[in-house]
């Protein structure tokens, strides 16, 4: 089993029907064990009980920038080696992308008021996730914008390619700009600063929220090739009751 | 080569004519400058202090309200046909329509910065830092804009889609622009540091534009 086998939709339709199942009973699980212990880690001695907020915060905002790089994967895949599924792929990460980023902004707001007294702050960070917030709108409009699917795709994809070498640079600007979040302390040189009590949970969440993705993604594009199918047979009926 | 520079000069003339539409850009700029002492009140200390961005923020709207008019044109009387099917590299022709465009929408915009920084009251320092910047930053715009001006032409879908997709990309310009002008404004900052990086945000915009944009337009005309 190539990548080039699933190019049949229905091949690629009856394969993960088979997984699905599968993967969502362990995104379930994953996620149920990692809110447990998140729930059973300690408090923090200075930001108490509101540390916890991280477990879901720290994932969401790793899997903003993951779908991106994703997409443009799938972009690569519908530019280079056209491959039919490959637009179906992109056009069915981009909102749950967003929904990722929505959620990293949203529960970071949340964390924010307790820790620095306010919802929000033009700080380098929260502005470049915000405008990374910004692309995926401008992305989903893209697809919203156009009705023929094939065309839509590949401006997409061009859209996505430039902004997979635009988002380093706005991110470095942006830091230049202003900075008050806290740099990087899981994936760092020199280890972890994070304590081993927070470090497990977090990492079962992250992994968990990562088969969560995999699992919403493929029943997307199971649903995206199915509509289209509907859409095909609906063209077809029309143009058999005109003729 | 001289392709190329017959492209240029016709797009150019046909910009600077009437219905050509290039000279709008400026009058946008001049409009939201007289703008913005209604929405901030005419003290003019404040004016001296927000004056660059003022200016920054103007220029970079009045270049966007001029992009669909890039490939548009073009696209409607058949010619952008004949540029994608010539022999000249589609990447080449792009990078060459842009720069006329700029040269055609762009430039007027720089020229007009002395006499909206008179009006902001800035001072000599200030003004030749704002145009400086202007003149290294406005090119980015235009060659970052032209992928969102193609993307637009092969959906026949123009302007407020267009905005969207452009503006998040032109951040970069905008902070770098802006800190350099304030840099040699106030300091503390030395002006090269943030005006070097803008001049490397406008030329790595000349390689990922064209290219794009030639992309773009390969695959979505038919």
């Amino acid at each position: 089993m190539t990548l080039i086998d699933l190019a049949n939709p229905t091949k690629f339709l009856s394969l993960t029907g088979r997984i699905l199942p599968w993967l969502a009973g362990a995104t379930a699980i994953l996620l149920l064990i990692g809110l447990y212990q998140a729930a059973m880690a300690p408090d923090d001695y200075q930001q108490g009980a509101t540390v916890k907020i991280m477990f879901i915060h720290v994932p969401n905002a790793w899997l903003s920038m993951f779908v991106w790089g994703v997409m443009s994967l799938a972009a690569l895949g519908t530019l280079v080696w056209r491959h039919p599924l490959a637009d179906v792929a992109a056009k069915a990460a981009a909102p749950i992308g967003a929904a990722f980023t929505f959620l990293a902004l949203v529960t970071g707001s949340l964390w924010g008021r307790p820790m620095w007294g306010t919802y929000w702050q033009w700080d380098a960070r929260l502005t470049s996730v915000l405008i990374l917030f910004l692309m995926y709108l401008g992305l989903i409009a893209l697809w919203r914008a156009v009705d023929d699917p094939s065309r839509a795709a590949r401006a997409a994809a061009i859209l996505t390619l430039v902004g997979a070498l635009n988002l380093p640079i706005i991110k470095f600007s942006v830091d230049w700009w202003n900075t008050l979040h806290q740099p990087a302390s899981v994936l760092r040189m020199g280890g972890s600063t994070l304590d081993r009590a927070f470090l497990i949970p977090l990492l079962v969440m992250a992994v968990g929220f990562s088969l969560l993705f995999v699992t919403l993604h493929l029943a997307a594009m199971r649903n995206e090739i199915l509509r289209r199918r509907v859409r095909s047979l609906q063209i077809m009926q029309a143009s058999q009751q005109a003729a | 080569m001289t392709a190329l520079a017959v492209l240029i000069r016709r797009d150019i003339r046909i910009a600077l004519r009437v219905g050509g539409g290039a000279l709008i850009g400026v009058l946008f700029f001049l409009t939201v400058t007289v703008l913005m002492p209604f929405a901030l009140g005419p003290d003019l200390a404040l004016l001296t202090r927000l004056g660059p961005s003022i200016l920054w923020l103007g220029a970079l709207l009045a270049s966007l309200l001029t992009l669909d008019r890039l490939f548009t044109s073009d696209h409607e009387d058949g010619s952008l046909d004949l540029i994608v099917m010539g022999r000249t590299p589609l990447e080449l022709a792009c990078a060459a329509k842009a720069l006329a465009h700029w040269l055609a929408a762009g430039l007027p915009l720089i020229i007009a910065t002395p006499v909206l920084g008179l009006m902001l009251n800035l001072d000599a320092t200030a003004t030749s830092a704002v145009a400086l910047t202007l003149l290294v930053g406005t090119p980015a715009l235009t060659f970052i804009g032209m992928i969102g001006a193609a993307l637009a032409v092969t959906l026949h879908r123009g302007g407020l889609l267009l905005a969207v997709l452009v503006l998040p990309l032109s951040i970069p310009v905008l902070i770098f622009g802006v800190a350099a002008s304030q840099a040699a404004i106030s300091g503390p900052l030395p002006f090269g540091t943030p005006f070097s990086i803008l001049c490397a945000i406008s030329l790595v915009s000349f390689v990922i534009g064209p290219f794009a944009a030639a992309a773009s337009l390969r695959h979505g005309l038919d």
